[in-house]
């Protein structure tokens, strides 16, 4: 009933508008925050309505942490979203539910040559894929050129500790108060850069599906994480920060180093956006002496179809139109793209040559989350622990004690 | 109300609107009821019964302690903040003076936010590096350095106190100035002349027209204040370290982040167990007011 009700309303205003044809609409879901701007997804949804005049798409933005449970929610409500954006972490989880419809038979022989081979870990799992990958993201070490060279710095630092190093020099060259800034508010932001540190160290989440990140270099990430927090070399403030918060302490120069995802280089790089325009330097993020050169998490995002989708074919067509190449290739400023030619089109990297070279070690060590479906419960547990061992409510060893035991893992 | 007898052509009158609510109130209720006691979940299975299990595994758990706690702190600091305040406030505005309808009007401006707006505009005040409340402090002298507000659990609960204190106490005033109003003057002008001094006349002419709508303002703030989510989901999601995660924040995560459905319904009747009691001393207090006005 409700749907003929709907096809009624949509004749009707077809009728009132200017055009008489019938129109089909998606639904899709996306995020306000970092990555591609609304402004971008917009543009690029609009070019796909004047290729289809018979589809009009409402776009739909929520924070990250927004997107996880509309897509949940809608699914119990009976449905509502034909296209959603979900994070590297959810397949797992929303396989085991149902939640998205597996597509693996629409991917193309030309899809599958063409794109990043990182790029299909976040869509794939336990051998189907649930999407396209659309957001190729990792966090990078983002430096102030400027303070780096007062404080007599020539390279950027390669190691964590060469970061301590550096950041202490700055401080007590007095150029900045607190040289390092991340975001470490209770959020899956605080896991993204304990993953990052955690992958450095050479550590695992898990073992044979029990917690193992309260030992080795998980245990390493979080006392790095620690002393760089009580020494006063990471910006005290980190702990209630978000990516967006990094950004603006970071452009208004009150920080020489920053953690952050691949949308920064270029907004932190624009002079009506930011007071250090043109200091931007990036890097990938450092390694550990001894197990890795450099270190990466995985924060990549799908576009996928929830299988309460009315018209999966359609949504199937944008979704390819989002992902293709040329598309990609306009936007490549805030995300770059997932096709490996682009990354040789000098339309693409010119302008952020630093950023792709980063990007072209960083993307090679992409390292993941882990791919469970109790996930959620796991990365909240672990963002309590992080949060305690920061604040000194606990030592580290009994925060990620704690978490492993809170992760209903 | 039931003991007055009725006939059957008024309870026939009466049948579509108790059709109506067993399906929008009882119903729902019901099924909850029956979903608190499975391990169904979110998506994917429906679950099997699993009689109290939820509800013993809720109450001793960590998380529900420790959120519960929260949530009392909240609520009894909050509301009884608003209480003094609010009263305070309706005396003020009680006088006679030049303004004093703008100043009234003013008053209901942070009631009639919503409240997304409100927890927002205060998460901009306590912003660790840029926020309007670390400047005042440091250019009045009494901070020396921008601290973070929200980032530290002994400040992050009363910076969200203050927050609802702002939005709230307004209500109570309104509801204090409107019984403030219906005091007698002849009874006030005769306490002055027979000699009682301020306190003396607010404690026995104006307290006893007061208590009545005080009590109704402090259960009905309690109920409100129990329930809270969006405040405090916008400003500190919980943080840090969970130390300001409500009841209402657990359920959520507990039935949607985590799909828990079953475990996260035995959360939410706890919850509604814990306001109807106050529910209930609500209605008693005012059928007791209502027979002392008669």
């Amino acid at each position: 009933m409700t749907l003929k009700l709907r096809a009624a309303l949509m004749a009707a205003t077809a009728l009132c508008g200017t055009s008489a044809m019938a129109e089909t609409t998606l639904n899709a879901l996306f995020m306000a925050q970092a990555a591609y701007s609304e402004d971008d997804i917009r543009a690029m949804t609009a070019s796909f309505e004047s290729a289809h005049p018979d589809v009009k798409i409402n776009l739909e933005f929520v924070p990250y942490e927004g997107l996880h449970d509309k897509t949940v929610l809608s699914q119990g409500a009976g449905g509502g979203y034909d296209v959603v954006l979900f994070d590297v972490i959810w397949p797992a989880e929303y396989s085991e539910n149902g939640i998205l419809l597996d597509v693996s038979d629409k991917i193309t022989e030309d899809m599958k040559a063409g794109i990043l081979p990182g790029a299909w870990t976040t869509v794939d799992y336990d051998g189907k894929s649930y999407g396209m990958p659309w957001i190729l993201d990792t966090k990078y070490l983002f430096y102030n050129k400027d303070m780096l060279k007062q404080a007599g710095i020539d390279t950027p630092p390669a190691t964590w500790a060469e970061l301590q190093e550096d950041a202490q020099t700055i401080k007590d060259a007095g150029l900045v108060d607190h040289p390092i800034v991340w975001s470490w508010a209770q959020a899956e932001a605080a896991i993204c850069d304990y993953t990052t540190l955690l992958s450095a160290f050479g550590g695992d989440f898990l073992k044979e599906g029990a917690p193992e990140f309260q030992t080795g270099g998980g245990l390493d990430a979080l006392h790095y994480m620690v002393d760089s927090y009580k020494s006063g070399l990471t910006n005290p403030n980190s702990k209630e920060f978000l990516e967006e918060d990094v950004r603006n302490v970071f452009q208004n120069g009150d920080a020489a180093f920053a953690l952050n995802w691949t949308y920064m280089y270029n907004l932190a790089n624009t002079s009506e956006e930011s007071k250090v325009a043109g200091n931007v330097g990036v890097v990938p993020a450092p390694g550990v002496e001894g197990s890795s050169s450099v270190s990466a998490v995985n924060g990549s995002m799908g576009l996928g179809i929830p299988s309460t989708s009315e018209n999966p074919d359609l949504a199937w067509d944008y979704i390819v139109h989002m992902t293709s190449q040329p598309v990609q290739d306009t936007y490549a400023k805030l995300s770059l793209p997932i096709w490996k030619s682009s990354y040789e089109d000098t339309a693409v990297t010119a302008g952020q040559e630093e950023l792709i070279d980063a990007a072209s070690k960083s993307l090679a060590a992409m390292y993941p989350r882990p791919m469970t479906p109790r996930y959620q419960e796991m990365s909240m547990a672990l963002q309590q622990g992080i949060q305690e061992a920061l604040l000194g409510m606990a030592s580290p060893e009994d925060a990620l004690q704690g978490a492993a035991d809170n992760s209903g893992l | 109300m039931f003991s007055e007898r009725m006939s059957p052509r008024a309870l026939l009158l009466m049948l579509p609107l108790v059709l109506v609510m067993i399906a929008v109130i009882g119903w729902p209720l019901v099924d909850t009821i029956r979903l608190s006691m499975t391990d169904a979940r979110l998506a994917g299975t429906s679950g099997e019964f699993i009689g109290a299990d939820n509800y013993t595994k809720t109450v001793s758990s960590r998380n529900f302690q420790s959120a519960f706690w929260a949530t009392m702190r909240f609520s009894v600091w909050s509301v009884l903040i608003e209480l003094v305040l609010g009263v305070l406030v309706a005396l003020l505005l009680n006088q006679r003076f030049y303004g004093r309808t703008l100043l009234r009007a003013l008053m209901i401006l942070p009631w009639a936010l919503p409240t997304v707006v409100n927890a927002t505009l205060w998460r901009l005040i306590y912003n660790p590096e840029y926020g309007a409340l670390n400047a005042l402090l440091t250019q009045i002298g009494m901070l020396d350095a921008y601290r973070s507000w929200l980032g530290e659990p002994s400040s992050a609960m009363t910076a969200l106190i203050v927050a609802d204190v702002w939005k709230n106490f307004p209500l109570v005033a309104l509801i204090a100035l409107a019984a403030l109003q219906a005091v007698p003057k002849d009874i006030r002008a005769a306490a002055i002349s027979d000699g009682a001094n301020a306190w003396k006349r607010f404690r026995y002419v104006i307290m006893p027209y007061l208590i009545g709508p005080l009590m109704v303002a402090l259960v009905l703030r309690t109920i409100e204040a129990f329930k809270v989510f969006d405040l405090i989901w916008i400003m500190t999601r919980g943080g840090p370290a969970n130390s300001t995660r409500s009841l209402s924040i657990l359920v959520y995560q507990e039935a949607f982040a985590f799909q828990r459905v079953g475990s996260g319904a035995s959360l939410a009747l706890i919850i509604t167990l814990i306001i109807t009691v106050l529910a209930v001393a609500y209605l008693m207090i005012m059928r007791r007011f209502a027979g002392e006005a008669r």
